[in-house]
């Protein structure tokens, strides 16, 4: 049975080795075809019956080559694909070139229903070749699969019923040799075309008949050795290219630039060279004259917009230049002056990995021009959600029924002839505005994986069900803490409860406090499957409407929620507390808990307040919180910061689930009283499980901000007279402390928004892959930190709690899932990626809402400028919490439709109306100024304005049926001539304009509230008097 | 997740192999003349050369024991049996390791109280490295013994088995040791079943401790009927040249 084969491989890893492997080959790999009563096998996957396609007499199984399932992945993966024979030599080549269409090809294999079965060519004895001498490793396995076909030809023949084989490959060449061999070869296309299904032929991505230009449009990407040995050098930069959210036209890479690190901005879509969001490229600086600063600029792409669309009606030439001639423009307006030390700038010159994925968005409507109904392929434009991605070109024939409707495309490739990525279709989502679709995209779009539980993995759940009670076998190893004032305080109509708290006074004084946290691990067991889907999923996402579960419903809201007065597993953290809370001692024991009452924070609040109630458990809350003032004060003067963002609440119509009303979260002192124990609870854990794996204990640190971050805000503040000291934690936490300006309430609340916004991200890692000193958690101040307290929603918590019960119990097993560094490392990076995403999906989440709200609303608000760009600015209206660009130049024709009089710039496509002075990071009005003279209009960052909100229905696309919609926001005050638009504060004003623009511009946020005045009054008359000129 | 998938999910290990299959043994005895005893093993590509010599004076006077024998083993790995070209120095604690296990298995085999105050030398040449060293040699060493005719109270037998992702894997490659699977070594009596070495260095889950030592258990048995048909060979060869 056994044959030994030695072949001899050469490897490079610096030194060439020379490898020497046994390769045994068997003759018992069987067929797998049901029919075939030849082969020893027990269970078949390929059925007897096969499909029947019109090019072929007989049923047959499919044989595909490697580029079929890299290319026509999504094809494969339909229902109609079936009995397909997955050749070892693809599997392994697939897996070689990409992991992720490795996984979709294992999933269709696992899949009983689509009949994938895996031959192990490269092990059988009648179907593993020698590579023969000056044959290329492709021609070797281009000829494994003929020989595997041919095999598997021979082996069916005669076979009752009848099967035949057919191969099927893209390369017309394989496909010769195939049929001289007297095989059955077909190219996907002419398979599907005979199957006559419209949706399949959409899905075939051909990127031949696509790339219609001859014409160069990017310059070719290196090879990429040269590229490898370019990076080794120096000469180029390695990066993964992150594009602006502002501009689809203008990335940057963070690299190190001659051992500093730094970011290389690449601008304009010839520098970018067909290199998408995500992917990792090598970038070539360019010389330093063409180098520029900026802030990030915008590009309004309507003008743009056009000359797509002439491209598509073959004036690709001629729009061409008209882009160019715009893109110039852009350029010029943005050299830098030469105060501001210039940005290096780069551009690509090779990809090293793509990062392409599936993208969702919408058809471009300008792009279909064929008669409603018709059914001819034509090519069309596809607009991804994401506003990073570039427009794909794809062909379809369902054109029109994809109007309006919310689709998935994904990228095949991006010659250098072709001005747009070529793409094919994958599946539509459902109708555009509709929130189901929506919400459905933004969770595709968020990487968050949303499906039901799998039956498998439900089974890991107990058996009993909802009638799971504990036994007196749970209390093995447990305390029984049922007797406890357990209490807990939670969000109202919170089901998922994984906290709990008692306190207790001791006879010595001080007193007995306990964290109670849902026992999880009790049912989720390593490894299994729901543990498995657990780790993937990550975490819980919470969006406005609804909730992404990352643990089967019955375990979260019911058999680890610590329900009041039912019985629960807990795992509990017991400390003894004096007077000033500080830690006498600490201990940790799982624990059978029977929560007395679950509260909300307003209920809390007010048993707190209430003087009557005087029973055990309010009494027990009072004490928290006396204790949980002093953990924080503490906390306060060890340098903790409290940071903020503008987060909202939606009251949501209870049967349309339509939002009503927007408020903004309040915090209630309970809040911190739950915070606050739970930190100390974290703590406590983070110290016990890093002593006990302190090479791979799963903590959480939060870097301190390279100080290069906090340079704009330090100079914006330093208007006011404010300074910012954020050499450690603590001077910051003191600075934005005395950082109040008494006319503005809101001042210190924007300041720690904004101060929020350039702290690095909170990260998990792996105790071995860093130094001590790394561990700091700079916004909580402490050295060490983790998460323990939410496993229902977190699974680090999951990991936390097995390695605590390994830390306090020794009899426990555990297997190396706890203790191996690099599948620690893994685990973690798997799971900040995912903790990113669920916040951003929440963030869209609300976004998405806001627009609900907004629809049909015109809405004036104050707001604040927060972020100045080339040629817009940010503004953020507290109120909602919403942010939105303000743009600061405009089309000309719009002027004088607003306006109603001539400015007489027709001529200028954009009309930059403000422009951009680095030297006082601001956008200021162009008239010619004296020195020493400021301009009459200036937009700074803190400045107070007045902007108009409403939804955008000058969609993208050209379309109606709310395609990507947009927060529109409209400047009414100051007012500025061409930018502003008439609202109800300032139309029945006539004075309005000039008294807003004469309004001192260093007025931080009132108009006319100056802190600090630095011109004198009669300048600001003068500017008065000029303006009335203009 | 780049590493190697060592067992697919059809259930074949990176060669072709079922993950209780062994690999191919050959062996031969007899092959060099100087020595008392000599054996040559293969598992696959780990290749050993094993010399018996003794029982023999002992070369020191301070290492005589009255009653009994003294083993004395020694291992040298050849610069070219890796992939990589390496002299490695003869202190090599690993090598010495190695060389310390194989004496405490045979120490109870091997009737040594037949040998007072003498010295039997076991020597052993790595030829080539592919995993299991450690089995490769012990196997190796009962044959040179049973050919150096030293009394023994069985074979002595040695298998390697491991965890291997997901299911126990029996006689591990160089490159399923190398990927942090946790290996274990048994060096086993055939006949009575009795284990006399039983060596791990890495984790490995209590739950499947019993599978792993059934499996190795089990290569120790069929390791056995290979050696005891080379040892048969031997004989009736040697018989046949006698009668002639």
């Amino acid at each position: 049975m056994l044959r030994q084969k030695q072949f001899v491989k050469k490897t490079k890893s610096g030194k060439v080795l020379k490898v020497v492997k046994e390769h045994y080959l068997r003759d018992d790999i069987w067929c797998s075809a049901e029919a075939c009563r030849a082969c020893d096998h027990t269970e078949t996957v390929l059925s007897a019956t096969p499909s029947i396609n019109k090019l072929f007499p007989l049923p047959h199984y499919i044989i595909p080559d490697t580029n079929i399932f890299m290319n026509q992945i999504d094809v494969m993966e339909k229902p109609q694909i079936t009995n397909v024979i997955v050749l070892q030599t693809v599997l392994e080549e697939v897996k070689h070139l990409s992991l992720p269409i490795h996984k979709r090809v294992r999933d269709m294999i696992s899949n009983k229903e689509k009949r994938f079965y895996v031959f192990s060519n490269e092990h059988h004895r009648e179907t593993f070749i020698e590579k023969l001498k000056d044959e290329t490793p492709n021609d070797r396995n281009d000829r494994a699969i003929r020989v595997a076909t041919k095999w598997y030809a021979k082996h069916i023949q005669g076979l009752k019923p009848n099967v035949s084989m057919v191969m099927m490959t893209d390369d017309v060449a394989n496909r010769a040799k195939a049929t001289a061999d007297g095989l059955q070869a077909v190219s996907v296309k002419w398979y599907i075309e005979a199957l006559e299904n419209t949706e399949l032929l959409d899905m075939i991505s051909d990127t031949k008949e696509l790339d219609d230009g001859q014409q160069l449009l990017y310059v070719e990407h290196l090879s990429p050795s040269h590229l490898s040995s370019g990076i080794k050098s120096g000469k180029y930069y390695q990066g993964k290219l992150g594009i602006s959210s502002h501009n689809y036209l203008e990335g940057s890479i963070y690299t190190k630039i001659d051992g500093v690190e730094g970011t290389i901005l690449i601008v304009g879509r010839e520098n970018l060279n067909r290199a998408v969001n995500g992917d990792i490229i090598a970038v070539e600086l360019l010389p330093k004259s063409e180098w520029r600063t900026t802030p990030t600029g915008v590009v309004i792409d309507e003008e743009e917009e056009k000359a797509e669309e002439e491209s598509l009606k073959e004036e690709q030439k001629k729009a061409q230049e008209e882009e160019d001639t715009v893109m110039e423009d852009a350029t010029k307006s943005a050299q830098p002056s030469k105060l501001d030390t210039p940005q290096p700038c780069g551009k690509v010159v090779g990809i090293i990995r793509r990062n392409w994925r599936q993208y969702c968005g919408f058809l471009d409507r300008k792009s279909v021009h064929t008669p409603a109904g018709s059914s001819a392929p034509i090519n069309v434009l596809f607009y991804a959600m994401d506003s990073k991605v570039p427009k794909i070109k794809f062909r379809t024939r369902q054109a029109h029924s994809l109007l309006g409707q919310r689709i998935i495309v994904s990228i095949d490739s991006w010659p250098k002839t072709s001005r747009h990525p070529i793409g094919h279709f994958i599946r539509t989502l459902g109708d555009a505005g509709d929130r189901a679709t929506e919400t459905e995209v933004l969770l595709l779009e968020h990487d968050v994986p949303f499906h039901e539980f799998s039956k498998q993995v439900l089974s890991f759940l107990p058996i009993e069900g909802e009638n799971w009670v504990v036994t007196p076998e749970d209390f093995n190893g447990r305390e029984d803490f049922r007797s406890l004032n357990v209490c807990s305080i939670d969000p109202p109509g919170c089901t998922d409860i994984d906290d709990a708290l008692h306190v207790t006074p001791l006879p010595n004084g001080n007193y007995q406090v306990g964290v109670h946290i849902a026992d999880v691990t009790h049912f989720v067991r390593p490894n299994n499957l729901m543990d498995q889907e657990a780790a993937m999923r990550g975490t819980t996402v919470y969006l406005v409407d609804k909730r992404i579960d990352m643990l089967p419903g019955l375990l979260g809201t019911n058999l680890c929620s610590l329900r009041s007065n039912v019985e629960r597993l807990a795992f509990s953290c017991i400390w003894e507390l004096n007077e000033d809370a500080e830690i006498v001692n600490v201990r940790f024991t799982k624990s059978v808990i029977s929560s007395k009452a679950s509260l909300t924070y307003e209920e809390a609040q007010n048993r707190i307040d209430d003087e009557r109630m005087q029973d055990d458990i309010t009494k027990g809350i009072r004490i928290l919180n006396t204790l949980a003032k002093r953990l924080k004060q503490k906390r306060m003067d060890m340098g903790a910061l409290t940071l903020a963002s503008p987060e909202v609440r939606f009251n949501l119509e209870r049967d349309s689930q339509d939002p009503v009303d927007v408020e903004m979260k309040e915090l209630k002192e309970t809040n911190a009283l739950v915070e606050e124990f739970m930190l100390l609870a974290n703590i406590s854990v983070a110290r016990k499980v890093y002593d006990k794996f302190p090479d791979s204990a799963m903590l959480r640190c939060h870097p301190t901000p390279p100080a290069t971050s906090f340079e704009k805000l330090e100079k914006a503040v330093a208007r006011f007279g404010i300074t910012l000291d954020h050499s450690t934690s603590k001077a910051l936490s003191d600075s934005l402390d005395n950082a109040v300006i008494p006319e503005e309430p809101y001042f210190n609340k924007l300041l720690r928004i904004m101060t929020t916004r350039c702290m690095m991200q909170a990260l998990y890692f792996c105790s071995g892959s860093m130094t001590e000193q790394e561990f700091r958690h700079y916004g909580l101040a402490t050295d060490i930190y983790t998460h323990f307290t939410s496993p229902i929603r977190r699974y680090p918590d999951i990991m936390v709690h097995r390695q605590l019960h390994a830390a306090i119990d020794s009899d426990v097993k555990y297997g190396t899932e706890l203790t191996d560094k690099e599948t620690m490392n893994e685990l973690c990076d798997g799971l900040n990626h995912r903790h990113r995403m669920a916040q951003q999906a929440g963030r869209s989440s609300v976004e998405l809402f806001t627009h609900l709200f907004f629809k049909n609303k015109v809405e004036e608000e104050e707001g604040y400028v927060i972020r100045i760009l080339k040629n817009a600015f940010i503004v953020l209206v507290p109120k909602y919490g919403i942010e939105s660009i303000v743009y600061a130049s405009a089309k000309a024709p719009k002027i004088t439709a607003v306006d109603g009089k001539d400015t007489s710039k027709d001529s200028a496509a954009v009309q930059q109306i403000l422009v951009y002075n680095p030297e006082t990071d601001s956008l200021q009005s162009t008239e010619p100024l004296s020195p020493g003279e400021t301009p009459k209009v200036q937009i700074q960052l803190f400045q107070k304005v007045i902007v108009q909100i409403s939804i955008d229905d000058d969609l993208k696309g050209g379309g109606e049926g709310g395609m990507r919609q947009k927060l529109k926001m409209e400047l009414l005050k100051p007012w500025i001539e061409g930018l502003s638009v008439h609202g109800t504060c300032n139309k029945d004003d006539p004075e309005a304009h000039a008294a807003t623009s004469t309004a001192d511009p260093n007025a931080p946020l009132a108009n006319g509230t100056a802190l600090k005045k630095r011109e004198g009054g009669a300048e600001t008359t003068k500017r008065a008097g000029k303006r009335s000129k203009a | 997740m780049s590493r190697v998938e060592l067992l697919s999910p059809e259930g074949l290990r990176i060669d072709g192999r079922r993950p209780a299959e062994l690999r191919k043994i050959t062996s031969t005895t007899s092959v060099l003349s100087q020595a008392d005893g000599s054996a040559y093993l293969e598992h696959g590509n780990t290749k050993v050369l094993a010399a018996v010599y003794g029982p023999r004076e002992a070369r020191h006077r301070a290492l005589v024991i009255h009653d009994r024998a003294v083993l004395n083993v020694e291992l040298n790995l050849a610069p070219f049996s890796t992939g990589e070209r390496r002299r490695r120095n003869k202190n090599d604690k690993r090598l010495l390791e190695i060389a310390q296990f194989v004496k405490q298995t045979f120490e109870p085999v091997v009737i040594t109280t037949l040998y007072p105050r003498s010295q039997i030398d076991i020597y052993f040449q790595v030829i080539q490295h592919d995993g299991g060293t450690l089995q490769a040699c012990i196997n190796a060493a009962t044959l040179a013994l049973i050919d150096a005719g030293i009394a023994m109270t069985d074979y002595v037998c040695a298998c390697t088995a491991g965890w291997v992702e997901r299911e126990a894997a029996i006689d591990l490659n160089y490159t399923e040791e190398s990927a942090d699977t946790s290996e274990m070594t048994i060096a086993m009596l055939p006949k009575s079943s009795k284990i006399t070495l039983m060596q791990m260095e890495s984790r490995l889950h209590v739950d499947k401790l019993d599978e792993v030592i059934a499996l190795a258990g089990e290569g120790c048995k069929q390791i056995h009927e290979v050696l005891d048909k080379t040892v048969r060979d031997r004989a009736e060869d040697l018989a046949r040249k006698m009668a002639v």
